[in-house]
C-alpha cells in the first residue's frame, strides 16, 4: 500500500512550464516536498507563485496547452501519477485525491441539482446504484452540517449561500473518502464567520477520517491554525519548507520573514506597518540570482548574481536563501511578528 | 480605559443622521401577489438608519461581512447610490438634498478609493489622462501646470514619472490601486472614502498601501473613512471603528478598544474568527463559531437582527429593537443584554436584560 517510509505523497523536482507569447514562465520550478498520511501541509504564497500550478500538477490537471509538466515524479503510494496513463488518473482524482477550489459559486454546475452532482461522484467511482447514491449524498450533506439534507439535496446550488457551497464542495470532495484532500484556497472568498466555520469543519473531518490534507493559502493566520508543515513559495520555487510552528517560530528566510512582519498584529501598537518594497516578480523574465533579491532588504551583491542554495537549517526546516544560516540565527527568539 | 481621540479634534467633518439606503427589487410575480398579496413588495434595506459622526482628521473603519451595507453606506456618503432618506451633513451642508451642480462642486472635497484596482481605471486612458481628469473636470489646472500636478501626484503614491504614458493593463495590482489614490488625491480632498481598498491585493502589498494611506493622511490632513471586512487592517489603520451588521451600526469606538475588549456578542465572535499567524495562539484559542449566514436583507429579522445567530440571544431579543447606547465611555453597542453597570455580557444573568429599559425608552421616542 504505502511506501515504506510512511509518506502517502513525495513530489520530486516538479517542473510545470507554461509557453506563452512572452517566453516560457516556469510556474512551478523544482518543488520536492512530501506528505504523510494523516497531516496536514500548507502551501502559502502569494499570487503567481506557483502555488495552485503545484497542486494542478499533481493531479495532471494543468492545462495543456499552454502549460506542461516537463520533469519530475508525483509518487502517490509508490506510484508515479504522472506516469500513468489518462485513464488511470481519472481513477484516482476525485476518488484517492479528491480538490476542494475557491469559488463555490463556479466549481458547482448551475443546472444540475445539489443531488444529481453528488450522486455522479460516488456512481463512478464506488458503483453505486442510484437509490445508494442518493441516500449517500444525503448522508454526506449531514456530514459536512447541511441542516434538513433530505430536503435540501434537491435543491439547486443557487438557492445555498456561499458558505453553504462551499460545505457542499466539501461533500463531494469527500464522498469517496479521499486519502488526500487538496483545498485550494477554500476559504478566501468566504466572510471571516464563515471561514472559520468552513476551517473547524475541515479539522474536524480531517481528524475523523485520517485523510492527508494539502491547503493552498496565502493567509499565513489560517496556515499558523490549520496546518503540520509549511511550504512558502515564490517565483515558482520553495524558499522556506518547516514544520509550521518551527516557521513561525523562527524563520529562516528574508521574504517568509517580511511576510509576517507585514500583516498588521492587532496585539501590537499601531505605527508604521513594515512593508516589503516592490511587487512579486514577472515569473517570465526572471534575472539570474535570487528571484527575491530585488525586494529583500538582506540582499548583497551575491544574491544579484547567483542563485542560492536551499540551505538546511535543522533537518526538517530548509531555506533558499544565501544567508539562511544568519537569518535564522538572527530570528531566534527575536522577531516574528 | 476608552480616553477620546488622539489625533483628530472632536468636531465632525461629516455626521450622518439615521442614513437609510433602500433598494426595491420590484414587484413579485403575479401568482406570488394572488397568494401572499401583502407581500408583494420586495425591499432590501441595504443601509437601515446609520447615524454616525467622522471627526477631523481622524480614520473611521467600518467593518462587517459581505452584504452587511458597508459598501452601500460608503457610496450613500458620495451620493453615488442615492440616499433613501436621512442627511448627510459635510461642512454643516446636507449633500443628500443638494442639486446635482451644487453636488459636484461638494465633490471636490470628496473622494473614493475603490476595491478592485482592475475595474476602476479605463483601459484606454493613459495613467496620466486619468490623474489629470478630474483636475480638467473642475478646472483646477490646464496645460503645463496640470501636467505638473500629475507628475507631482505621481511621486506623492510612490510611482515613477516615467510611467506617465503608461496604460492601466501595464501595472499590477498594488501600482493601479496607487493610481487610483493619485486619482483621488488630484483634486485636493478632505475626505475620502476608502472601499476595500487592499482586499484585491496580495498580502506583502497590502501593507504598502496601509503605509501609504496612512503617510498622506498625516501629509495632507485627509479624514478617511475605511471600509473593509478586515478587521487586522481595521483595528491597524482607524482611530474609531463601526461594526456593521445586516444595515445597521451595532457598535462603535476606540479600534484597539474593540478589538481588545468588544462588547456586542457578533463582535466578539467576528474577532475571534480572525486567523492569527502564530500557531502557539492559533491552538490555545478557543473560537466562537457562529452558527448559520448571515440573514437576507430582503426580509431581515425582527428585533435584533443578529438573534437568529446569536449564542446569548433571549426571547425579548426577537422582538425589542436595539439601539447604539453608551454602554462605557465612547463606546456605543446596541444589544439589550447589556447596560452601563452590567457591560459584559457573559457575567450578566441568564435570561436577563438589563439594557432592555433604555432600549425601550429610547424606542418610544423614537417612533
Amino acid at each position: 500500500m504505502s511506501s515504506a517510509n510512511g509518506n502517502l505523497l513525495e513530489v520530486n523536482d516538479l517542473r510545470t512550464y507554461f509557453e506563452t507569447e512572452d517566453g516560457i514562465v516556469k510556474a512551478v520550478d523544482g518543488i520536492s516536498f512530501n506528505l504523510r498520511r494523516g497531516e496536514t501541509l500548507g502551501i502559502v504564497g502569494e499570487s503567481g507563485s506557483g502555488k495552485s500550478v503545484t497542486n494542478l500538477s499533481i493531479i495532471r490537471l494543468v492545462p495543456n496547452p499552454p502549460g506542461k509538466i516537463v520533469a519530475g515524479e508525483v509518487v502517490f503510494n509508490g506510484q508515479d501519477i504522472l506516469l500513468l496513463p489518462a485513464e488511470e488518473v481519472r481513477k484516482i482524482r476525485g476518488r484517492r485525491i479528491a480538490m476542494i477550489f475557491q469559488d463555490p459559486m463556479t466549481s458547482l454546475n448551475p443546472f444540475l441539482k445539489i443531488s444529481r452532482q453528488l450522486m455522479e461522484v460516488t456512481q463512478l467511482h464506488l458503483g453505486h446504484t442510484k437509490a445508494q447514491a442518493y441516500e449517500h449524498a444525503i448522508k454526506m450533506l449531514e456530514t459536512v452540517g447541511i441542516p434538513d439534507a433530505r430536503t435540501r439535496v434537491d435543491n439547486y446550488p443557487h438557492e445555498f449561500s456561499g458558505g453553504m457551497r462551499q460545505r457542499v464542495m466539501i461533500a463531494m470532495a469527500l464522498s469517496c473518502e479521499p486519502e488526500l484532500l487538496i483545498a485550494d484556497e477554500p476559504t478566501t472568498a468566504l466572510d471571516v464567520t464563515i471561514q472559520a466555520q468552513i476551517l473547524e469543519l475541515i479539522k474536524s473531518l480531517k481528524e475523523k477520517t485520517g485523510t492527508s490534507v494539502i491547503l493552498i493559502t496565502h493567509d499565513l493566520g489560517v496556515v499558523a491554525g490549520m496546518t503540520d508543515h509549511v511550504i512558502v513559495m515564490y517565483a515558482g520555487k520553495i524558499f522556506e519548507q518547516a514544520k509550521t510552528a518551527g516557521l513561525f517560530a523562527r524563520p529562516g528566510n528574508p521574504y517568509t520573514k517580511g511576510l509576517l512582519r507585514s500583516v498588521p498584529d492587532p496585539t501590537a501598537e499601531q505605527g508604521q506597518l513594515y512593508q516589503i518594497p516592490g511587487s512579486p516578480p514577472d515569473v517570465a523574465h526572471l534575472k539570474p540570482g535570487c528571484p527575491f533579491a530585488p525586494r529583500c532588504e538582506r540582499a548583497e551583491e551575491i544574491c544579484h548574481r547567483e542563485f542560492p542554495p536551499f540551505v538546511e537549517l535543522t533537518p526538517d526546516h530548509h531555506s533558499l536563501c544565501h544567508f539562511a544560516q544568519e537569518v535564522f540565527a538572527a530570528s531566534d527568539g527575536a522577531t516574528n511578528s | 480605559m476608552a480616553t477620546v481621540e488622539t489625533k483628530s479634534d472632536a468636531t465632525p467633518l461629516l455626521s450622518l443622521r439615521d442614513l437609510k439606503v433602500h433598494f426595491d427589487l420590484g414587484s413579485q410575480s403575479m401568482l406570488d401577489r394572488v397568494i401572499q398579496p401583502g407581500r408583494s413588495k420586495r425591499i432590501v434595506k441595504a443601509v437601515d438608519g446609520v447615524s454616525l459622526d467622522i471627526r477631523h482628521g481622524e480614520t473611521l473603519g467600518l467593518v462587517g461581512e459581505s452584504g452587511c451595507g458597508k459598501s452601500t453606506l460608503g457610496r450613500a456618503v458620495l451620493r453615488l447610490t442615492e440616499p433613501t432618506s436621512g442627511q448627510v451633513l459635510f461642512r454643516n451642508q446636507d449633500l443628500a438634498h443638494l442639486s446635482n451642480r451644487e453636488l459636484r462642486e461638494q465633490r471636490r472635497h470628496l473622494q473614493i478609493i475603490f476595491q478592485d484596482p482592475y475595474a476602476s481605471l479605463n483601459p484606454r486612458m493613459t495613467i496620466g489622462q486619468i490623474i489629470r481628469e478630474p483636475l480638467d473636470t473642475f478646472g483646477l489646472a490646464r496645460g503645463a501646470d496640470a501636467e505638473r500636478r500629475v507628475r507631482d501626484l505621481l511621486e506623492t503614491v510612490g510611482l515613477s514619472q516615467r510611467f506617465i504614458k503608461r496604460y492601466p493593463h501595464e501595472f499590477s495590482g498594488g501600482q493601479r490601486q496607487r493610481i487610483g489614490i493619485a486619482r483621488a488625491l488630484a483634486v485636493d480632498p478632505d475626505f475620502i472614502v476608502a472601499d476595500e481598498p487592499i482586499s484585491a491585493l496580495d498580502v506583502s502589498i497590502q501593507a504598502q498601501i496601509l503605509n501609504l494611506l496612512e503617510q498622506l493622511q498625516r501629509k495632507k490632513n485627509l479624514t478617511y473613512l475605511f471600509i473593509s471586512h478586515d478587521l487586522r487592517a481595521i483595528r491597524h489603520i482607524s482611530d474609531r471603528a463601526a461594526v456593521m451588521y445586516l444595515g445597521k451600526v451595532v457598535e462603535l469606538g476606540e479600534a484597539k478598544t474593540i478589538y481588545d475588549d468588544p462588547l456586542m456578542p457578533y463582535t466578539k465572535a467576528l474577532i475571534s474568527a480572525v486567523p492569527v499567524p502564530d500557531p502557539k495562539i492559533e491552538s490555545a484559542r478557543k473560537r466562537i463559531v457562529l452558527e448559520g449566514d448571515v440573514p437576507s436583507p430582503i426580509n431581515p429579522p425582527n428585533g435584533c437582527r443578529f438573534h437568529t445567530r446569536c449564542p446569548f440571544a433571549i426571547e425579548a431579543c426577537r422582538e425589542v429593537e436595539p439601539q447604539l447606547l453608551e454602554i462605557k465611555p465612547a463606546h456605543f453597542a446596541a444589544c439589550i443584554r447589556i447596560s452601563p453597570d452590567q457591560p459584559n455580557i457573559e457575567k450578566v444573568a441568564p435570561g436577563a436584560a438589563p439594557g432592555l429599559d433604555m432600549n425601550q425608552k429610547m424606542n418610544a421616542q423614537t417612533s
